[in-house]
């Protein structure tokens, strides 16, 4: 009898993470899984303004430090220094934009691979996956919103990650944006890069999502299939929040 | 008229100096959002550094290697040893750092040295050429134009044209947002202040010479002149800095030879109040913004 195969490490595994701000517990024992054995897909987390989304990007990037629990990556304990975390494979993007105003669009695409082998083509080609040759020597400043918001997802690919975090990436995105949104994340994990999105847009939750964990005051509420969430009472009552938002 | 081409073309070389000067100052504030008043205490140590390699050596070029080293290593080490250490959430606590690190480095310094000028020579002749029966440049002065005009260029391509300069440009840019992206920022900070160091030096070098000579002050007025600019120019703004620069370095040529020396610090202390009355933000704040 030949041995089972080792099980791969999940990409992400988040255990009973707790963070505290002064008096306020933004996170309380969160437990959350993204690509288990290693496999891509793409898990939500949603819940309501303050719910603790963005810390947990925070805590998993090593810009805010837990109270107690442990951030792993490929089953090995995150980096403590955010510098090093685009070599263990994981890239984000800010809520918000987060550019480099007053560079061009190549050159904010550039800063992850700068002095890297082959630097130009590895940007030139994450500029064309998002259709934005172009716009490559335009400064950022100068360019609409939504075009803004796809030079912030080519300059978190542009490093080829295993694991993407998205805060928000339809924020502010009319339908056909979104829409061309969840084509770029379908094919993103069609690579074999796992993603973990925060969004407050329902529908495209539920449109990419594999699976959703809610989270409301720093716990997780639930989690499952968007079709078991969307069942889900618990859900119901923290929802009142997101739909309104 | 000839006297007026020969001001202008002596303005312009020493304008360039003091733009090399002013362009060290932004440098530092964009790595470190931070004016830095030290500079011409660093500049005038590395200087002394340059004397005394010159002085053992022989050689002008040695001791010009040995000012791009020293600036470079002092100020590095006064962002690492002492910079870095302050409160940063706002800028004042590092300017007032500098002014300290000012009193402690010129008091050392004339403690060494004495208040004595030290006469400096000059690796070219000073003696204006006659073109066409007009003195123009001397040969001192046209390699200070050289050596300036190289050194913009230099910076230009490493800021614009390599990845360390994009890097560079990047943390001063979000520095946080950099090193979510893998930029060694706090190796930026450093390495903007060396090479902020080793420009400062340079242009005090470049300046001693043609002036008095050394002695702990010599890059005081250096530095006056070159932060009117920067200010004129807007701190952010290399273009401002080049710019003010060299318009400053004209001013200061044309109120010397017209008006006496006595003159051109007030000339140039009318400019920059002027300036802060009707633009804050120094001329070249807004479109840099967008250009840079
Ligand atoms: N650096 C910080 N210092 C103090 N409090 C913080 C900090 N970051 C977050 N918080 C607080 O922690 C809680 C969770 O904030 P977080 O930004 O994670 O929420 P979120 O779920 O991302 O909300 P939103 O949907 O509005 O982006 C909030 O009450 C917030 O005010
Ligand atoms: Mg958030």
């Amino acid at each position: 009898m030949s041995s089972p195969a080792p099980t791969l490490p999940p990409r992400l595994e988040v255990s009973g993470l707790t963070v505290t701000f002064g008096g306020l517990t933004a996170l309380d024992g969160v437990d959350l899984t993204v690509g288990a054995a290693a496999e891509a897909e793409t898990v939500a987390l949603i819940g309501p303004n303050g719910a603790g989304k963005t810390t947990v990007f925070n805590a998993v990037c090593g810009l805010v430090r837990p109270s107690t629990g442990s951030v792993l990556l490929d089953g090995l304990a995150a980096p403590t220094s955010p510098t090093r975390l685009l070599d263990r494979g994981l890239a984000r993007t800010l809520q918000g934009l987060g550019l480099f105003t007053g560079l061009t669009v190549l050159e904010n695409v550039l800063v992850p691979v700068a002095g890297a082998a082959g630097a130009a083509e590895t940007a030139a080609a994450a500029l064309a996956r998002l259709d934005l040759q172009g716009d490559a020597a335009t400064p950022v400043d100068a360019l609409p919103y939504p075009v803004r918001k796809r030079v912030a997802l080519a300059r978190a690919l542009v490093a080829r990650p295993r694991l993407l975090l998205l805060d928000e990436p339809a924020g502010g995105l009319g339908s056909e944006d979104i829409a061309a949104l969840a084509g770029v994340v379908r094919d993103v994990v069609a690579d074999g890069c796992a993603v973990l999105l925060v969004e407050h847009h329902v529908d495209f939750v539920m449109d990419v999502a594999d699976r959703v964990v809610v989270l409301d005051f720093g716990r997780v509420v639930a989690s499952g299939t968007p079709d078991e969430v969307r069942a889900d009472p618990a859900v119901e009552a923290a929802y009142l929040g997101l739909v309104a938002a | 008229m000839d006297r007026l081409v020969f001001l202008l073309a002596t303005g312009l070389a020493r304008g360039l100096v003091v733009a090399l000067f002013a362009l060290s100052l932004v440098i530092v504030w964009r790595a470190a959002r931070l004016v830095n008043f030290a500079q011409a205490a660093t500049a005038t140590a590395a200087v002394f550094a340059a004397f005394a390699v010159t002085g053992a050596t022989g050689s002008f070029w040695a001791g010009l290697a040995a000012a791009l080293l020293a600036g470079a290593a002092l100020s590095a080490a006064v962002e690492r040893g002492l910079m870095r250490r302050v409160p940063q959430a706002t800028p004042l606590p590092g300017m007032i750092v500098a002014i300290g690190l000012v009193m402690v480095l010129q008091s050392a310094l004339g403690i060494a040295f004495g208040p004595r000028h030290r006469p400096m020579v000059a690796p070219f002749d000073e003696r204006p050429l006659v073109v066409g029966g007009v003195p123009l440049l001397s040969p001192y002065d046209l390699f200070v134009l050289v050596v300036a005009l190289a050194v913009v260029g230099l910076l230009a391509w490493l800021f614009n044209g390599t990845s360390l300069g994009l890097q560079l440009r990047a943390s001063a840019a979000a520095p946080e947002v950099s090193r979510l992206l893998g930029v060694r920022v706090p190796r930026m900070v450093t390495l903007g202040w060396a090479l902020s160091g080793a420009v400062a030096a340079l242009a005090a070098l470049l300046l001693v010479p043609t002036e008095l000579g050394l002695n702990a002050h010599s890059a005081d007025l250096l530095f006056v002149h070159a932060f009117t600019v920067a200010v004129l120019g807007g701190l952010d703004s290399p273009t401002g800095a080049l710019v003010g620069g060299v318009a400053v370095g004209v001013l200061v040529s044309l109120v010397t030879g017209y008006l006496g020396a006595g003159v051109a610090p007030l000339a140039v202390l009318a400019l920059l109040t002027l300036v802060l009355l009707v633009r804050p933000g120094g001329i070249f704040a807004t479109t840099e913004v967008r250009t840079a």
